[in-house]
């Protein structure tokens, strides 16, 4: 049992943070510090950092390459990183 | 292992990435006895083509199939071989001296060692359409790794959309796995069977054609194939609705869709070679910037030798003999065999290469992407960090900006979080369109490390010798 946004998610042990995200039904887990516009993970290989979340409150992380892990805390980004995260 | 803190100070050599060519260099140098570290990001072995091999839960053997399930030996023949395999390692820099910066668990660490092959495999090729960035909208090769690693599949409307011989193997994975798929748009252009031709005896004496043959029929009869399918465009608001394309009669259909999947082919990946400063040459046939290596792998860096995919697209039976011969390299270079036993025992492994090359001339030439598939126009983006748009940089190249590197200080283009990975061909292909040039001369991003995101605080987390610290130390 991990928390995206506060909610909890049930997740398997094999499960990237990205493939957390994606099978509880999120459709997009970050908006770009450019335009404001929704993103979502795209290559699930670390290649493209589309799907950057806040992880246990580190900004910034790419949801693909990180391991889901009990207890574990996932923010959606939304626009540019707030300083100090 | 899953401590920065475990990682010794030095190796004979340090293998960067756990696919089949990293997986068998690795193996085959620790064999031969020569002290081999293997660094990878992914938790698991196995690379992208044999992703989560060690841990899917798919257990049904036939979703995956027998070429996925292949991949088993290799991974358990590290096991064994006294490789110290270390998982969920990103390697951020490594120096022409072979000094390797990796970090663990947000621990940072400098290693050294003797030699390094970089075998960090193919990405795929960007396929710059307009709404690629919509939520909705990802690569094959993601729900592929969604499907290695979770067992999840998307539901609802799904479309596949591109060309080459993964797009048709993911398809059928899928269908097996239950899932349901609504069309598939093949963008193949028909004209490519002109230049393929040629290469179509070799192919036919391959083991592609059949394992080709029965992916084509066992998509087909179940999904709708619609082909010479051309300006693909991903429409949504927040999320991706419909797609819309072209036929050859010209007239645009529209369809309703919540995942699309693209795909056009693979291409190495290249950013650790280009920031050490091997050299790198463009190949008009694969239609990417390929690392300049001699037949063993070793790059135009002394010390560091370049494996696999990441060398040059191969498949993965190639990456593993192409893995083997520089494993066998490194243990002659660093003096645990001699060369006429290196030349022996790589005789097998030649011969095993040039059976798995068989065939693949004909299928870059006939899964080349079409010119418009691959630079876009307009307001597509080009560059999904940056949002810059195709007119962007078309407008740049006019006044004057000549190369990729040029165009970040204009244009912050490849500059954002990625750093260029997945802008890196569709800016240099624009340019060289613009300029009417190749994009050999127009060249590539010069990439720099840290090659990954790295946080300040790993950096000052290093060790530091006690000369080091009084240097900057008041006091």
């Amino acid at each position: 049992m991990l928390s995206i946004d506060g909610e909890p998610v049930t997740a398997s042990q094999t499960d990237s943070v990205a493939a957390a995200l994606l099978a509880s039904g999120r459709v997009s887990c970050r908006t770009t510090a450019v335009s404001g516009a929704a993103r979502a993970p795209y290559c699930m290989m670390g290649v493209c950092f589309d799907c950057l979340v806040t992880i246990d409150g580190e900004g910034n992380r790419q949801a693909c390459l990180v391991r889901v892990r009990e207890g574990m805390r996932v923010e959606t980004q939304q626009g540019k990183r707030e300083a100090g995260r | 292992m899953s401590t920065a803190v475990a990682l010794r100070e030095s190796y004979d050599l340090a293998v960067i990435g756990a696919g089949p060519a990293g997986l068998a260099a690795a193996a085959k140098a620790a064999r031969l006895g020569v002290d081999t570290v293997l660094l990878d990001e992914q938790s698991s072995p196995g690379g992208q083509i044999y992703r989560a091999i060690t841990e899917t839960p798919l257990r049904d053997r036939s979703i995956l199939g027998a070429d996925y399930w292949r991949g088993a030996d290799l991974t358990a023949s590290i096991g064994d071989s006294g490789v110290q395999y270390v998982a969920n390692a990103s390697v951020w820099s490594v120096s022409r001296e072979c000094e390797i910066g990796v970090s663990i668990g947000n621990v940072a660490r400098i290693i050294r060692a003797r030699r390094a092959i970089l075998a960090t495999g193919a990405m795929e090729r960007p396929f710059p359409i307009p709404g690629w960035t919509l939520p909705g909208v990802m690569t094959a090769g993601a729900a592929q790794i969604l499907l290695k690693s979770s067992g999840l599949v998307a539901r609802n409307r799904v479309v596949l959309a591109g060309t080459g011989p993964l797009l048709w193997l993911i398809a059928a994975q899928y269908l097996r796995a239950g899932a349901e798929i609504a069309a598939l748009l093949d963008t193949t252009p028909r004209e490519n069977w002109r230049e393929a031709l040629p290469h179509l005896p070799a192919f036919l004496a391959s083991s592609y054609f059949r394992k080709g043959l029965g992916l084509l029929r066992e998509v087909r009869v179940r999904v709708p194939v619609i082909r010479d399918v051309q300006s693909l465009r991903a429409i949504g608001d927040d999320r991706v609705r419909e797609v819309a394309y072209r036929t050859r009669d010209g007239a645009e259909r529209r369809m309703p869709v919540d995942h699309l999947f693209l795909h056009q082919g693979v291409a190495p990946n290249i950013n650790l070679a280009n920031s050490i400063g091997c050299g790198h040459s463009w190949s008009e046939t694969q239609l990417c910037f390929v690392p300049v290596v001699d037949e063993w792998g070793e790059s135009t860096v002394e010390g560091i030798a370049i494996s696999g995919d990441g060398a040059g697209i191969g498949g993965a039976e190639a990456a593993a003999q192409r893995g083997f011969l520089a494993g066998l390299d490194a243990a002659c270079r660093l003096g645990r065999i001699d060369r006429t036993r290196r030349d022996r025992e790589a005789t097998a492994n030649r011969q095993a290469l040039r059976r798995a090359e068989r065939g693949r001339a004909f299928l870059d030439l006939l899964y080349r992407p079409r010119i418009s598939d691959r630079i876009p126009e307009g307001a597509t983006l080009a560059c999904r960090c940056e949002e810059v748009t195709a007119q962007q940089i078309s407008d740049t190249v006019a006044l004057g900006c000549t190369g990729p590197n040029q165009m970040k200080s204009f244009l912050r283009c490849g500059m954002g979080p990625c750093q260029g990975r997945l802008c890196g061909l569709t800016v240099t292909e624009l340019i060289a369109r613009a300029r009417g040039v190749s994009p050999g001369e127009v060249g590539y991003y010069r990439l720099r490390p840290p090659i990954k995101p790295i946080t300040l605080e790993e950096l000052a987390g290093l060790p530091k010798t006690d000369a080091a610290v009084k240097a900057v130390v008041r006091g």
